[in-house]
């Protein structure tokens, strides 16, 4: 579990610009939305929230399309099946690496780009407590698209048109906590729906995850 | 229970083929009674509505082809346990067959309540709970299908696509109800249930019954057919690999 979890942290960071390249997408993904709806700052503080959460879903959902696929093509993965590690704790490790290294970066850009949609502080701040709290179910979720992707050969947009339905329930409970928090609103309980569907999907994806790994390397 | 009472019996995709032969045509005939009549009933012979006026007409196609809409995947759902469990063959195609026309209940249901929107809410599409979660089932329908096309090897598909068809019922469940949470509705609550003692008029209310009922057998009848050419589909993909020519 360790060494897979080292294993896959190192190459994570070598290969294919590492963390920085979901960050970079986010950025382009906000960059797109004001160039698209035009430079007036009050449309931009309306629809900032929204942008930074469906941009995170989406960066973080393009960062997934090769998570198994390597380890597939190479019999990483045959190997794993045969060897005394289950295969549940490789596909944990495996949605704790994505969400260190694409979701938390996420959630710490998201204030700063914020800024430049005309959000103001507290609602970065908003913003970066509820993708916190929401971002380990996009990287569960997602992780559990990859698992089940990953035996079909090239074909990476398919895993995103799988996942997107399921990332519904998190992305309304986060923009709506996010909305409250920053307007006062009554925030606890989408925030705690919100957590709920996070552990619930941490919980569930390593052996759903396995599950299907199991069917694609029959 | 005897094995010749029970649905075991047709996982066997010959004996399938062989008990479904006139009953699928027995169901398009009775479909095509009961949706014809139903419709020249609702569209042409009921009075038009106090305050909508002839728009309310629409209700005859768009509440059953809803009403499909969402227990065309509840059987999916269940054809992919029994698939997943018993390793039911025919199952597996079932829900194939059943992910296909419940998809397209669900474009019909999504068109004709857009063009029963436009003259009564004044506007194509509002983004309420019921037209949100409406289009959330058909992009799940359609990544469920996509993923059945997407690979050569048939048994594997079918466990893949059962996985999603369970992980997606889970989330669309819940995605049913959080919308509640995200916008206050437009669209009216249920005026139909078995349970109540006042429904719509009865002038609207029997044509309505004789539509939702053919419009399920008109969907029992797609499912049989659309199941049918699924397994057609692989007795000509076996023989082709059988021959020597391919």
């Amino acid at each position: 579990m360790k060494t897979v979890f080292i294993r896959d942290f190192r190459l994570f960071f070598r290969a294919r610009g590492g963390p920085a390249l979901p960050l970079v997408f986010y950025l382009a993904i906000s960059l797109l939305i004001p160039v698209g709806i035009g430079p007036d700052i009050d449309t931009h503080s309306l629809v900032a929230s929204g942008v930074l959460w469906s941009g995170a879903l989406l960066a973080s959902l393009i960062s997934l399309q090769r998570l198994f696929a390597d380890d597939m093509d190479d019999g990483t993965l045959e190997r794993l099946l045969v060897s005394p590690l289950p295969l549940e704790l490789y596909a944990a490790a495996k949605t704790a690496i994505h969400w260190l290294l694409t979701g938390l970066p996420l959630c710490l850009a998201a204030p700063l780009i914020g800024l430049m949609l005309n959000l103001s502080p507290d609602s970065g701040l908003a913003i970066l407590v509820t993708l916190l709290v929401g971002t380990p179910a996009i990287s569960a979720i997602g992780v559990f698209g990859a698992a089940l992707t990953s035996g079909l050969g090239p074909g990476g947009l398919l895993s995103s048109v799988l996942v997107v339905p399921l990332c519904i329930p998190t992305l309304i409970f986060g923009s709506v906590a996010a909305s409250h928090l920053s307007e006062g609103g009554a925030a606890l309980v989408p925030l705690a729906l919100l957590g709920a569907i996070s552990l619930a999907c941490l919980a569930l994806n390593p052996i759903a995850s396995a599950m299907v790994l199991r069917i694609n390397l029959r | 229970m005897k094995p010749d009472s029970s649905i075991w019996r047709f996982a066997n995709p010959a004996r399938f083929m062989r008990a479904t032969d006139r009953l699928v045509v027995v169901l398009w005939i009775l479909a095509a009674m009961l949706v014809i009549p139903g419709l020249a009933w609702g569209l042409l012979l009921t009075p038009p509505d106090q305050v909508q006026g002839t728009a309310v007409k629409i209700m005859f196609v768009h509440v059953p082809s809803a009403l499909v809409a969402i227990n065309a995947w509840l059987m999916m759902l269940v054809a992919s346990i029994i698939w997943m469990v018993r390793r039911h063959h025919v199952s597996a195609l079932a829900a194939r067959a059943a992910a296909r026309a419940g998809m397209a209940m669900t474009a019909v249901a999504i068109l004709t309540g857009a063009i029963w929107g436009k003259p009564t809410w004044g506007a194509w599409w509002v983004w309420d709970p019921r037209l949100t979660s409406f289009l959330i089932l058909f992009v799940c329908y359609a990544g469920y299908l996509a993923l059945c096309h997407a690979s050569g090897n048939r048994e594997r598909t079918a466990d893949l696509a059962a996985y999603l068809c369970v992980a997606g019922s889970v989330f669309a469940l819940l995605s049913r109800y959080s919308v509640v949470f995200w916008s206050q509705g437009l669209h009216q609550g249920a005026s139909l249930s078995l349970d109540r003692e006042t429904h719509i008029h009865n002038v609207y209310y029997l044509p309505l019954l004789v539509c939702m009922a053919g419009f399920v057998i008109l969907f029992l009848a797609q499912l049989l057919e659309g199941t049918r050419t699924e397994i057609r589909k692989n007795q000509l993909s076996a023989l082709l690999a059988r021959s020597p020519g391919a």
